[in-house]
């Protein structure tokens, strides 16, 4: 196997699935569930991906619990994107320094 | 706003993304090297791809001695989730937007990228989204490199910390409107609570995360869509 075509390989197949929607899908669509279903779908899968692996990233999870409430405390005083993950990384820190 | 302004903007948001994939893309380059690939090599699959779990996924199959089919398909199933975010998207460009924008914004089409642009009031800025991509496609591809290259150089705290991050600009994005409008909470507050089971319940464990995030995303956004449409226009709750 030749790992420089193997990586265009990957790279292809990565770019296909990104693009086909974004090519095939040119014109508004109409049909109100659709959209309604598209208006979900960011909520839904960044808070998939986010709880619990969040709990998980980190080397107790007592930080990465503690890293998921305060981002939740910051982001619904309206804290911008920087400033609640700057705090995040921060009580993720903190808490590991204390316990670890 | 001008092009130039918003490039900017695109800019500052797109730094703390690339800071926090630059740490991750550590991980990833020491797996490339694990699995036989030359730093150079790494970092051009991550300049290329800018996919964690499916770069993560592919580098594993080679090392196992897989061919370049294989290679494709798992691309196409660790990044599945990926065809949902473009559908989003596709609806978020303005009717008059030339179509290169697409095929440039799609190229670096990430989670964060896509979390980022997508949460902006309004159509897809095409300036504020290269501003965007400006800081984080070198920070992954870098990472990648001194990964395969230097190891384990960062500090495992560090490490820790900053992968937090990432997850720290996802509430960011899915909070505020949770708190304007309960249909969104109600999403967000499933989505917790389901993917968790899917974790912890020891016969779900085993189902990828990629599938995971696929089904849950599915089936969630289309109870809410059925229960809740989105109307033309959005009283706040």
């Amino acid at each position: 196997m030749n790992p420089w075509i193997y990586i265009l390989v990957m790279a292809a197949a990565t770019y296909a699935v990104r693009i086909l929607p974004l090519i095939l899908i040119r014109g508004e669509i109409k049909n109100r569930t659709v959209r309604s279903f598209l208006y979900y779908v960011p909520y839904a899968t960044l808070s998939v991906m986010t709880v619990p692996a969040i709990i998980e990233a980190t080397r107790t999870p007592w930080a990465g619990t503690a890293a998921l409430v305060i981002g939740i405390v910051l982001a619904a005083r309206g804290a911008g994107l920087l400033k609640v993950a700057v705090a995040c990384c921060l009580a993720a820190l903190i808490v590991e320094a204390l316990i670890i | 706003m001008s092009k130039t302004i918003l490039f900017g903007k695109g800019i500052r948001d797109g730094i703390p993304i690339g800071l926090g994939y630059f740490a991750v893309a550590f991980a990833l380059g020491i797996a490339a090297g694990e699995a036989g690939f030359s730093a150079a090599q790494a970092a051009t699959a991550s300049l290329l791809c800018n996919a964690s779990a499916g770069e993560y996924a592919a580098f594993s199959l080679y090392a196992a001695g897989a061919g370049y089919a294989e290679a494709a398909l798992m691309e196409i199933v660790a990044n599945a989730r990926y065809l949902l975010m473009s559908c989003t998207l596709s609806q978020k460009f303005a009717p008059n937007s030339p179509f290169f924008h697409r095929l440039l914004v799609g190229f670096d089409l990430t989670d964060e990228i896509f979390a980022v642009n997508v949460s902006r009031d309004g159509y897809l800025e095409p300036a504020y989204a290269y501003g965007t991509m400006l800081p984080t496609i070198p920070g992954w591809a870098i990472g990648t490199f001194i990964g395969a290259l230097a190891g384990n150089l960062l500090p495992e705290f560090a490490v820790s910390a900053l992968s937090v991050g990432l997850f720290g600009m996802f509430l960011a994005i899915v909070v505020p409107p949770a708190i304007k409008r309960r249909a969104v909470a109600a999403v967000v507050a499933a989505s917790f609570a389901l993917s968790s089971v899917a974790r912890f319940v020891p016969v779900l464990a085993k189902i990828s995360p990629g599938i995971v995030t696929i089904v849950l995303t599915v089936a969630i956004s289309l109870a809410a869509a059925i229960i809740k449409p989105v109307p033309e226009v959005w009283d706040e709750d």
